[in-house]
């Protein structure tokens, strides 16, 4: 109990302490606005609505990516565990996928999918879609061989051990994966937004900063931080729902 | 004279070769073995020597190599024959499920009704003194109390031969001993053939009417000694002085074989 009121205290601090530089004038308020400005700015913002469309966008273009990357990347990583010589062919790839630039392709998925959601949707799964088959795999290769033929023994078919067997002991595996999932696909989402888009809340950001708005490029910063604090905090908590069970009371 | 125990589990010439960037390797057999309708029968025999291979093949969790196996007087196929059931020596619970829908898994996917499913289901938390822990999951119980929690899963399903790989291998001697008198109450119960694999004498011969003694590798039945225990046992027959009997004519068939295991140049 004592740590979560440490961590809260450290945050307000933090916050304190900015909002002291802010209104103090050490922090100029074109770099950065006091933080209860804001947050003002934002709720003036959210009552208003006028970037409701952007924000709807922005998160079913994520919703899209990650239920895409999660689906694809579960059902991929339990064919390639039992396709080993394919997944030996794949792992260096898997290993240094992270290293590519995925943006760089961008323009070629513009060629490709035309100026739509789909470049933005297609850059979040791919980002996100490798993450979800490495923990899928690590999940799979955790699973002991005695609960592969249990299941044998109670009469289970292939599909029925996957989904009944293997995929629940893996579940803390495939956890992590979703929530690096969900992480890679907001980096992804938003990011193409920002680049090369004219809508979703990566591309308000931009427009605000290229025209010097700090009262509305802040506030929707803060936006996406507060969703990503919410979401990661509500997985984060699922996540130990999921393990308490697992681990020794 | 005809036998009066009609055969059970009968294997003709089980032989089992595994292929490996050395070569291929001898682990099991010729192996001729019958079980007895409502045995319990042990298999004891040196480190290595295809103990948990003969069991895999009678579960048809393996093919034999060459040879038949036959249960209830049909061959064994690739899939688990029904009215068999399996305990290993590993930790089988699923960690994601309590007490009671570890011991039902294998129930709930059969067409078996709700009720039935309650009803063997207290029969078995019943049997293996699980009553109180029904909502537990399996992180929270001790080794022993995970393993009654995977034969219970075994006898909800009314397995008329039931095979332990080594069921008590990863528990201390007290618990063993008490798990073996709980074994040959359940056997009494139940009225199922049990083959109990296992590296321990001293439980073989307790627990078994039969003990085959396996050679080193590649695992041949070399003696099948009668223990003619009385039905009705428990484990206070380690007193008795044909306990001590038993345990020495087993150590002196294995105790060359072992030394065989270990040092296969000296034998």
């Amino acid at each position: 109990m004592h740590v979560h009121l440490y961590r809260l205290l450290a945050v307000v601090l933090a916050v304190a302490l900015l909002e002291i530089l802010c209104r103090g004038h050490v922090i100029p308020p074109l770099t950065l606005p006091a933080p209860s400005l804001i947050a003002l700015g934002l709720l003036g913002v959210l009552a208003h609505g006028t970037f409701n469309a952007a924000i709807v966008k922005t998160l079913t273009n994520v919703g899209l990516a990650i239920a895409l990357a999660v689906t694809i990347g579960t059902i991929a990583g339990a064919a390639l565990h039992r396709a080993p010589t394919l997944r030996t062919l794949l792992e260096p790839l898997f290993s240094t996928y992270y290293a590519i630039p995925i943006y760089a392709f961008y323009p070629l998925f513009i060629v490709v999918f035309g100026l739509g959601d789909a470049p933005q949707v297609t850059i979040g799964f791919m980002l996100a879609v490798v993450s979800m088959i490495v923990s899928t795999l690590a999940g799979l290769d955790s699973v002991p061989p005695v609960l592969g033929k249990t299941a044998r023994i109670l009469q289970l078919g292939p599909v029925a051990t996957v989904r009944s067997v293997t995929l629940p002991y893996a579940a803390p595996y495939l956890f992590t994966g979703v929530k690096l999932a969900i992480a890679y696909a907001f980096i992804g989402v938003i990011g193409a937004e920002f680049i090369m888009s004219n809508t979703g809340l990566g591309y308000e950001i931009r427009f605000a900063y290229d025209n010097l708005d700090n009262n509305v490029m802040y506030p929707l910063i803060l936006l996406i931080l507060l969703i990503a604090v919410v979401v990661n905090m509500s997985l984060d908590y699922w996540e130990r729902v999921l393990r308490s069970r697992r681990e020794r009371a | 004279m005809a036998d009066p125990y009609p055969i059970h589990v009968a294997l003709r010439d089980v032989t089992k070769t595994f292929q490996s960037k050395l070569g291929s390797i001898d682990a099991l057999g010729p192996i001729d073995l019958e079980l007895r309708q409502g045995e319990f029968f042990a298999v004891v025999g040196p480190s290595g020597c295809g103990k948990s291979t003969l069991l895999d093949i009678m579960a048809a969790l393996a093919p034999p190599s060459s040879g038949t196996v036959t249960f209830e007087g049909r061959a064994i196929g690739t899939s688990v024959p029904d009215g068999v059931g399996v305990v290993f020596q590993e930790n089988a619970c699923f960690p994601w499920l309590n007490v009671a829908d570890n011991i039902t898994f294998g129930l709930r996917r059969q067409p078996i009704e709700q009720m039935e499913i309650e009803r063997r289901l207290q029969y078995a938390l019943q049997l293996m003194g699980l009553n109180d822990f029904a909502r537990a999951f399996p992180a929270q119980l001790s080794g022993g109390m995970r393993q009654r929690v995977c034969i219970a899963r075994t006898l909800v399903m009314q397995p008329r031969l039931i095979l332990l790989d080594e069921p008590f291998g990863a528990l201390d001697q007290q618990t063993r001993l008490l798990m073996g008198d709980e074994l040959l109450r359940i056997w009494r119960a139940t009225g199922a053939t049990v083959l109990l694999i296992t590296h321990a004498l001293d439980e073989a011969a307790m627990l078994a009417d039969r003990v085959a003694v396996m050679s080193a590798r590649p695992g041949r039945i070399m003696e099948v000694i009668e223990t003619g225990w009385p039905r009705d046992r428990d484990s206070r027959i380690v007193s008795d002085p044909e306990f001590g009997v038993i345990t020495a004519r087993l150590w002196s068939l294995l105790r060359a074989q072992s030394l065989h295991a270990l040092r296969p140049d000296t034998a």
